[in-house]
């Protein structure tokens, strides 16, 4: 077949080029030259191979971050998917109580960050904070600025608080969308609560599901402002996610070849998950 | 299966229902026998869905009661009735294989895994899925997944009636012919009492022994598709069914003659009581065109391919006549009403005329 080629149009394509080159591509680039250079100041640098990496791969310092951040993002996905499915199925339909959900629902999504870590930063100070104050008063030894296992703790109910809401608001869209007859039906064929839910909700709710577990992991494992703003990494380096080892190591150690390494191995490893939950869903979108 | 009554049923979906128009339903009282195939017909918004949500147990009447075999069952939810239905979008359980999904109500009332077994293959041949048995709903066409849906109620043998919402608003129209004519071959095999409700008068008029038109909360017509032609007994029914539907002029009557304006109608008999409004119903089948009888003016002819259709304007009033594909119209168009098919109204309403042997009007 004779087709008419017409490469012009490619310039239109031009402008997002440069602005991605300058706004990802190039910085992402020099990274890459930091992580195979090393430089002993004045600005001079010379050739290092593949050095960083290994350094980077063999230390202990790399992998607990890096079990820190899976330990966290599996509590995190373990916690909010089923609190926000159980949320989302018992939020009301019809009436009223729709609109006052959905913004109770959107608030702590509408936080910033920094914000988020600084309110729970204070409510759970032992003199002033409501929650540190009054888990004292009854008796409880809650202290997150020395105590690893409470400043764990902390750090993952500020996170459900947080974020629990996304997946309740996909999940609910995935809900509203069942039309009325699939529950006359179930009623009819006489379903249980539970196979109503397993048959019927579930399986409506799948994709969106896995959008909110694609999110939160992402962003889970991304996680950096909050326990900075509440632990700053510590007690010792217990809340050390790798994000904030990372700001440590570039900004705090000045260590530019090993933070550039672990950079592009970070970003590695969110690229490859990332992929394999793309692939899941398109997969599962071909299976339909 | 069962025989089933509504006693006086009314319903509104409003809290506290003070006028009649505040009813959804306003009263309806009617027997469906056992084993009857039924059709309710009506526009949408007439009640007829409601009605059905009622008989099912989807809702709960706001008056009245409801009787299987004389018991009552008003209070009783849609799974103690054991009622099966078919809504207008097919419900099936996607993750669920084709014979899962027969098998779910089956297994929800707990019956014992060998009962199951027999009477899921004995459904999966009635509907004619016995070679999809294991594959997933999801991936199958709509008419298939309507037919699972279907084979759902009918895989419980001791299902009390099968309530169709719509079933065939998604299907496509050759398959629409087909999976009607295997439901008329279930209900001659097995003995079904069926409740179909539509808005599409083709499918209540093969589908059903019996046709209850319902209009404005209201049941104004039962009887088959004979009478509902013949003898409408509201006007409502004579637009409604027909196509196109019955001519509805208004008229002056003294004994057995009709005025329309300057014309004069013969009428087979003289009416009973005719007072109040009162309109001459002919459908356009039995309004002749020739050269003799009444002046009108034609303004259209539409040919819909068997035969064509007259639209003309008789003492300014619109009128239908149907004629034969190959008839033509004179150039002096005169029209002539076939006295069989004149029926007279009073306030929307069919009055008898004496003098007239009325047949199979079960109304």
């Amino acid at each position: 077949m004779d087709k008419t080629w017409n490469n012009r149009a490619w310039f239109l394509v031009l402008p997002v080029l440069v602005l991605v080159a300058f706004s990802a591509v190039i910085p992402l680039m020099t990274v890459v030259n930091y992580s195979v250079q090393d430089t002993f100041g004045k600005n001079v640098f010379f050739w290092n191979g593949i050095d960083w990496y290994q350094e980077l791969l063999a230390s202990d310092r790399f992998w607990a971050s890096m079990m820190r951040n899976l330990i966290f993002s599996g509590i995190i996905l373990a916690i909010e998917v089923p609190l926000g499915i159980l949320i989302a199925l018992n939020m009301p339909r019809k009436g009223w109580g729709v609109p006052v959900c959905l913004v109770l629902m959107a608030l702590p999504l509408l936080i910033p960050w920094n914000v988020v870590g600084t309110i729970w930063q204070v409510f759970g100070r032992n003199d002033i904070g409501l929650l540190g104050y009054y888990a004292h008063a009854i008796g409880l030894d809650y202290n997150y600025v020395q105590d690893p296992f409470d400043a764990w703790v902390t750090v993952i109910i500020m996170d459900v608080w947080h974020w629990t809401s996304l997946v309740v608001l996909l999940c609910y869209a995935g809900l509203v969308s069942i039309p009325d007859a699939f529950y006359q039906a179930a009623k009819i064929d006489g379903a249980s609560r539970w196979a109503v839910f397993r048959y019927i909700q579930l399986p409506k709710m799948q994709r969106v599901l896995l959008i909110a577990i694609l999110l939160r992991f992402m962003d889970s494992f991304m996680i950096y402002t909050e326990p900075f703003v509440v632990t700053g990494g510590g007690p010792g380096n217990s809340t050390t996610f790798l994000s904030i080892d990372l700001v440590k190591m570039a900004l705090g150690e000045f260590n530019l070849g090993q933070a550039a390494a672990m950079s592009l191995v970070y970003f590695l490893i969110i690229l490859l998950l990332s992929w394999a939950f793309y692939t899941v869903m398109t997969n599962y979108d071909t299976e339909r | 299966m069962a025989r089933i009554e509504l006693d006086k049923i009314r319903h509104s979906y409003l809290a506290n229902p003070s006028r009649d128009s505040d009813f959804a339903l306003r009263q309806v009282s009617h027997v469906f026998e056992d084993g009857g195939a039924y059709a309710l017909l009506g526009p949408s918004g007439c009640g007829k869905t409601t009605l059905l949500n009622i008989i099912s147990g989807l809702l709960r009447p706001s008056h009245g009661r409801l009787l299987f075999d004389s018991h009552e069952v008003t209070g009783l939810s849609t799974q103690e009735r054991n009622i099966a239905q078919v809504f207008q979008f097919p419900v099936i359980y996607d993750t669920m294989t084709v014979y899962d999904n027969l098998a779910f109500p089956l297994r929800n009332r707990g019956v014992a895994p060998a009962d199951v077994d027999r009477r899921v293959r004995e459904t999966l041949d009635m509907i004619g899925l016995a070679d999809w048995a294991t594959r997933k709903a999801r991936g199958l066409t709509a008419d298939q997944k309507q037919k699972i849906s279907l084979g759902r109620g009918l895989v419980r043998s001791d299902v009390n009636a099968i309530l169709f919402d719509e079933p065939l608003t998604v299907i496509d129209p050759h398959m629409k012919w087909v999976l009607r004519s295997q439901l008329k071959q279930l209900h001659h095999r097995f003995g079904y009492t069926m409740v179909y409700v539509t808005h599409d008068q083709t499918e209540a008029l093969t589908f059903a022994d019996q046709v209850v038109v319902m209009y404005d909360g209201g049941i104004v017509q039962i009887g088959t598709p004979a009478d509902l032609f013949e003898r409408p007994r509201h006007t409502f029914v004579g637009y409604f069914i027909g196509s196109p539907g019955m001519n509805v002029l208004p008229v002056a009557v003294t004994d057995a003659t009709a005025r329309l304006g300057s014309q004069t109608i013969q009428l087979p008999g003289a009416p009973k009581a005719a007072s109040g409004q009162v309109e001459l119903g002919i459908r356009p089948e039995y309004v002749r065109v020739g050269r003799e009888g009444m002046a009108v003016t034609v303004t259209k002819v539409e040919d819909v391919g068997r035969h064509k259709v007259v639209r003309a304007s008789l003492e300014g009033r619109e009128i239908a006549a149907i004629i034969g594909e190959d008839d033509t119209i004179p150039a002096e168009p005169h029209m002539r009403f076939d006295p069989a098919g004149i029926n007279i109204y009073s306030d929307s309403w069919r009055v008898e005329m004496s003098g007239r042997v009325e047949v199979g009007d079960t109304a």
